[in-house]
């Protein structure tokens, strides 16, 4: 693989993800980044990572961008404690850029923003967590409670202006973030996020982890993607182990995905119906929601299918009889579900708070990098069962649901297209299942070898990529939620909308707040 | 509006039947029969997310619909713990919402019930004690009732919940 006339050589990452690896230079990171822009191409991901004392440089800093072909990761090693800022050419980078900052001690040349991100006051500004010779159970004295997050929160004045300060905890049963808005009246005219409340060293506890172990706590990352999340480890351990999981294992991956999607998206039209006042959705479609929870626990032993995916395949496979039970559970979803559609599509105060409501253009949203069912409700036609599909996906044809108006009722309608997809998904998938065997044995993977995870959860594309160690441990793990790049573009959604409109479209995002701070 | 009655009407009540206390979720001593008498069986809760990977919210969010039907037994989520009778917490308790958890259980009057809800609550679960996490909630604030599972079931927390509202048995 190439990129553009830029002289850097890609090696193909061995797994089931279209991928490619380079190292590269400090001018070359950049002329990459600039690339990728130019050629339409995106960033999915950047993180930086410690190798600890020895030879040749300690620190590097990776990034995940896609092109054409699929995903080209280029790694950066450093000579100083520095790297090239490319949060001018992709916005989203810019939180990322600070995370590094936060946990590795290597910053971006003079970015625009240079403030904290994921760090409050459990470790000082002096000390970062990810490096080699940071304790996992932290410092004593260095940090506690007793110091206080002070976060210099942009202030707006002028006639009329005030703050709302909202958050960590919520009035309803949500994750805890921050959310500063300045306002006038009732209007938005700013909305600053302040995140990181939920930050767990998920990235530390991994390198504690063997290869085998790592799937447990992949699959709690955030526990509502719980199988994108497992998948896409799986993939990762999979692609440095050189092993594949066997046809039926995909295509049960493949099927599980999809009920993922099913549950959550009818679980967000509740809500989303609750939010703009008639409770009458969010009791039909949390019953529809329960009724597949109940049918995951009788066939999968788990209602959220946690630790259905392990590297290697699946834990435990489909008994006769079940493929007809998910069968008749995805008719009797379709058939409620046109029902509810006409409900809500023929409900005037419904579609009155829809309609219109956090509108994210499609211009602004390529701009930023929206990405997700959000993303494809403002016309950013990415989905990568349909343009990087992995097995099962290639013969399965994925239709993939966009839509231009970038509204509530925009993302609403997504939802709607991509529960009916998933359905056939899900009954295509049992149509076509494969027999065999559901598990591959592990190989050793060599300390070094590299692997990556790349799946199309129901919010949007999980990432993640894995540094092996010695004897099968984990030497780095870098996961990687969509939520980062969604949750910029959520506080331009809200502006020129008035406060109390901000659950209804926020929750019409509905983002991860633990899959973010990690 | 004609299909949206005919839903209701089709799809009738679907409530189920509540579980019973359970005597073995309980770690604090029971409250006092004419404490538990205040509650008038009716119970506010306010939920705190401290840390979770968001799954306990899901079964959470799930009690609330219509098989399991909290608020038709009396027990509504509140916006303020200044409203509530009862923290739900999740999640082992991240270092960065340890303040935040202790300020609202400070903001909740007296007499108030703790449930940890799930097994980070009850033992830090997978994520344990490191730097950026404080482990289980019992050791931010005082805890009544652990309920356990990854994530515990909707019926799980109900009876975690009715256990803590029980006098023992």
């Amino acid at each position: 693989m190439t990129l553009g006339d830029l002289d850097i050589g890609f090696d193909e990452l061995p797994g089931a993800a279209a991928a490619w690896h380079a190292l590269v230079d400090a001018s070359a990171w950049r002329r990459a980044c600039e690339e990728v822009t130019a050629e339409g191409g995106r960033l999915v991901a950047l993180w930086g990572s410690d190798r600890g004392a020895g030879a040749g440089p300690r620190f590097r800093v990776h990034a995940a961008l896609v092109v054409h072909a699929g995903l080209a990761v280029v790694t950066l090693p450093l000579a100083a404690d520095e790297f090239p800022d490319v949060s001018d050419l992709f916005p989203a980078a810019d939180r990322m850029q600070r995370a590094v900052y936060d946990l590795l001690g290597v910053r971006a040349a003079a970015p625009a923003d240079a403030r904290k991100w994921l760090r409050h006051d459990a470790w000082s500004a002096r000390e970062h967590p990810l490096r080699k010779d940071f304790p996992v159970e932290g410092r004593t004295g260095s940090a506690g409670v007793e110091m206080r997050d002070d976060y210099p929160f942009v202030q707006v004045a002028g006639d009329g202006v005030h703050e709302i300060a909202v958050g960590p905890v919520h009035a309803g049963t949500i994750e805890p973030g921050h959310f500063r808005f300045s306002v006038i009246g009732e209007r938005i005219l700013r909305l600053e996020e302040r995140l990181g409340y939920k930050h767990k060293g998920v990235e530390k506890q991994f390198e504690r982890l063997t290869l085998e172990q790592g799937a447990k706590l992949a699959g709690r990352i955030s526990g509502d993607s719980t199988v994108a999340y497992a998948w896409a480890y799986a993939m990762a351990v999979e692609g440095a182990c050189g092993i594949e999981a066997p046809p039926r294992a995909a295509a049960l991956r493949g099927v599980c995905l999809e009920l993922e999607r099913v549950a959550n998206h009818l679980g967000d039209l509740g809500f989303l119906g609750n939010d703009a006042g008639l409770a009458f959705g969010l009791a039909q479609f949390s019953r529809l929601k329960e009724d597949l929870l109940r049918m995951n626990l009788a066939l999968f032993g788990h209602r959220y299918l946690m630790d259905a995916i392990v590297p290697g395949g699946l834990a435990r496979d489909l008994q006769a009889g079940d493929a007809d039970c998910i069968r008749a559970q995805c008719d009797a979803i379709e058939a409620e579900l046109a029902d509810l559609r006409s409900v809500y599509d023929e409900h005037p105060g419904l579609q009155d708070r829809f309609i219109n409501a956090g509108k994210v253009a499609p211009e602004l949203a390529a701009r930023l990098g929206l990405i997700g069912s959000a993303g494809r409700a403002s016309a950013q036609a990415w989905d990568l069962r349909v343009q990087y599909p992995c097995a099962p996906y290639q013969s399965l044809e994925v239709k993939m649901a966009t839509h231009r108006n970038g509204d509530v009722a925009a993302r609403v309608i997504v939802r709607f297209d991509e529960i009916v997809e998933s359905l056939r998904l899900v009954r295509l998938l049992l149509d076509l299942m494969p027999m065999g065997e559901i598990r591959a044995p592990l190989a050793p993977a060599r300390a070094g070898a590299i692997g990556c995870g790349w799946i199309e959860g129901w919010r949007g594309e999980v990432f993640m990529f894995l540094e092996a160690g010695a004897d099968g441990a984990i030497a780095r793990l870098h996961a990687h939620d969509p939520s980062w790049q969604n949750w910029p573009v959520l506080e331009h959604a809200v502006l020129g909308n008035i406060v109390p409109d901000f659950p209804l479209i926020n929750k019409s995002f509905n983002l991860s707040y633990s899959g973010h701070d990690l | 509006m004609f299909q949206l009655l005919k839903k209701i009407a089709v799809v009738g009540i679907r409530t189920e039947a509540p579980p019973l206390p359970d005597e073995t979720l309980r770690v604090a001593e029971a409250l006092r029969a004419e404490v538990l008498d205040r509650f008038h069986g009716a119970l506010t809760i306010r939920h705190v997310d401290a840390g979770s990977c968001n799954g306990c919210e899901l079964e959470i969010n799930a009690l609330n619909g219509p098989y399991y039907n909290l608020e038709g037994l009396g027990i509504r989520f509140v916006a303020s713990p200044r409203h509530a009778d009862m923290l739900l917490v999740t999640g082992p308790v991240s270092r960065h919402m340890e303040i935040a958890l202790k300020r609202t259980y400070d903001a909740t009057p007296e007499p108030k019930l703790v449930v940890a809800t799930g097994d980070c609550a009850c033992s830090g679960g997978i994520y344990g004690e490191s730097y950026a996490t404080r482990g289980r909630v019992s050791n931010v604030v005082p805890v009544d009732v652990a309920v356990p599972g990854c994530p515990p079931t909707p019926l799980a927390i109900m009876q975690g919940i009715l256990t803590a509202i029980s006098v023992k048995a």
